[in-house]
């Protein structure tokens, strides 16, 4: 018996949300008393897979296959689940990033396993095996209790805590049985903004509503981000008027958001917005209309213009980093 | 091009969301229902491609009766028939089970769903189907071309995206950038009164899962007011007393 875990990687690099489901499924594995083990697909240094051992992986599967260096859906989840199978997993770990979201159910419908996606806590197994995820677009709260004999969860980005459970390296090479079938999609392009901190997976964001008046008014959102490290966003009336890609639209028909700090800078806090920001950790608000809905779900507020409060912002922000660098 | 399009009916995005006092389901009373934006999304695409190409959209949806309005909806803005499978659609697994079982057997070219639903956010639906049919799918799709029996296609990825080229039948979950939502017109309206609307009984699905409880975000505690002119204090209090800075 074990607990699988997929660490995604872009590049041959692992990302915050890899290391993330490494640590739950630790734990999940400390709870049931088997060992967490790790499957990585594509080509990643050594080095870099050592680094799944320092958050509680027990063994590491390596999987380097010509066709699969670059991800296709349909291939990854028969190799996940042939993994699974092969280790005896009773609980299969992805995170639920663009392409975990896609492949978790493929891997669920192998393993004829019940499946949670956006997972945001430890399930509970004093009584069964419930997690909580969210629903209604981060109106609520949903415990799912998964009755199979296998479980796959998919993890929320920033729901989980990245621990360090120190493992020694023991990496294995795994090599799955190839369909062709499962290799009719090609990739002809990947386009990643090399300088952005990617919305999902941000501690930090700050997000702009129709209050800045102009997509020509972005500048100041854009370097308070760069500052802070943080991902840019938008409400729904700024991405419709297209004055931001639809890719920042956070909200309930957007992107939900689990930072640690979430700024919103001229944005009203229309209910469907709020959904989307609702399990961020600190919320700021700034908006010149007292009775801006977003006050009432704030943490802290400024009433103000933001076209003189974020300038200064800038201004107490570098001062800030210049004495805590 | 034949395409199937799977709806979901949820409800509307200003909604409170309330529960029954024992926490176990959702308090429908009073809820206005409408298709699932994002499997709106998915339609208008549909219709603009057999627009330009010619084909057929039907659109799918489980659920028992009180959803036919949504049906209709789809029906107005364009889709040519309607199946309707007779079930409460358990949990995204039965749905696309009963998806699949439908589908197995009428060549479609491309079967398409929203990127998730917004009640259950599951995210689930088409990649299983596309399991249950052993065909590829793709996730969260911002821009979908077909030219001949090749789709090209723009899937959403952190901090960018990917550009994929799939031969058809593919499953597609569709999210915001693939269309623009149409409002039905009168005559749309009209004429969906009496397009065919099919209903087929569920097939048996096991079951995996079980939706136990719901509740809603503890909220959040009154708001600091910090003076426009001290943004510094707000800048101290982030550090020290929220540190998330």
């Amino acid at each position: 018996m074990s607990v699988l875990v997929y660490a995604e990687n872009a590049n041959g690099k692992f990302k915050k949300s890899s290391f993330e489901v490494v640590s739950y499924g630790y734990s999940i594995a400390q709870q049931m008393g088997v060992p967490c083990v790790a499957i990585s697909i594509g080509d990643v240094s050594n080095d870099e897979l050592t680094k799944l051992a320092l958050y509680g992986a027990a063994k590491v599967l390596t999987v380097n296959n010509d066709q699969m260096k670059a991800f296709v859906n349909q291939a990854y989840g028969s190799v996940i689940a042939e993994a699974a199978k092969a280790e005896g997993s009773k609980v299969v770990v992805l995170s639920a990033s663009f392409s975990g979201k896609g492949l978790a159910p493929r891997v669920a419908v192998k393993l004829e396993a019940g499946y949670v996606d956006g997972a945001v806590s430890l399930p509970d197994m004093s009584a069964g095996f419930t997690v909580r995820k969210g629903a209604f677009s981060g109106k609520a709260f949903a415990d799912v209790t998964l009755t199979s004999d296998v479980k796959v969860i998919a993890l929320m980005p920033n729901a989980y805590k990245v621990v360090e459970n120190a493992q020694s390296a023991n990496i294995v090479a795994f090599t799955p049985n190839v369909n062709n079938n499962d290799f009719k999609t090609m990739i002809k392009e990947i386009v990643r903004a090399a300088d952005k901190v990617s919305l999902p997976e941000a501690e930090i964001v700050v997000s702009g509503g129709r209050g800045l008046k102009g997509p020509e008014n972005w500048g100041m959102v854009e370097e308070l981000a760069n500052l802070l490290g943080a991902a840019t966003a938008c409400s729904k009336p700024v991405s419709d008027a297209h004055w931001r890609p639809h890719s920042e639209h956070v909200g309930q028909t957007g992107i939900a958001v689990s930072p640690n700090l979430y700024i919103a800078i001229g944005i009203s806090g229309a209910i469907q917005h709020l959904a989307g920001v609702s399990s961020s950790k600190v919320i700021v608000v700034i908006n010149k209309d007292t009775e801006a809905p977003f006050f009432k779900a704030a943490d802290y507020g400024i009433v103000g213009d933001a076209f003189e409060v974020v300038p200064k912002l800038i201004e107490a922000v570098k001062e800030f980093k210049s004495v805590n660098a | 091009m034949k395409i199937l399009v799977c709806i979901s009916n949820v409800p509307d995005t200003t909604t409170k969301i309330n529960f029954s006092d024992d926490a176990k389901s959702f308090v429908t009373a009073g809820v206005q229902f409408i298709i699932n934006p994002y499997d709106e999304i998915a339609l208008t695409r549909a219709l603009e491609l057999t627009e330009a190409q010619g084909g057929t959209v039907t659109v799918l949806h489980v659920g028992d009766a009180s959803t036919e309005p949504t049906i209709r909806k789809a029906l107005a803005i364009g889709a040519t028939d309607a199946v309707r499978v007779n079930a409460a659609p358990r949990d995204a697994y039965f749905v696309a089970k009963q998806i699949a079982a439908y589908a197995k057997d009428q060549g479609f070219d491309m079967i398409m769903t929203g990127r998730e639903s917004i009640d259950y956010n599951g995210s689930q639906v088409a990649s299983m189907v596309g399991e249950l049919l052993d065909q590829p799918s793709i996730s969260i799709v911002k821009v979908l071309n077909v030219e001949g029996t090749t789709a090209t296609l723009e899937r959403e990825i952190e901090g960018g995206k990917e550009v994929i080229t799939c031969p058809l039948p593919l499953v597609v979950s569709a999210t915001e950038g693939m269309a623009e939502a149409r409002i039905p017109n009168m005559r749309g309206i009209m004429s969906a009164r009496t397009k065919p609307l099919t209903t087929i009984e569920a097939i048996d699905v096991p079951s995996l899962q079980q939706f136990v409880k719901y509740d809603k975000p503890a909220a959040r505690s009154q708001v600091k007011l910090v003076a426009a002119d001290d943004v510094k204090g707000l800048v101290d209090l982030l550090h020290n007393e929220a540190k998330a800075i």
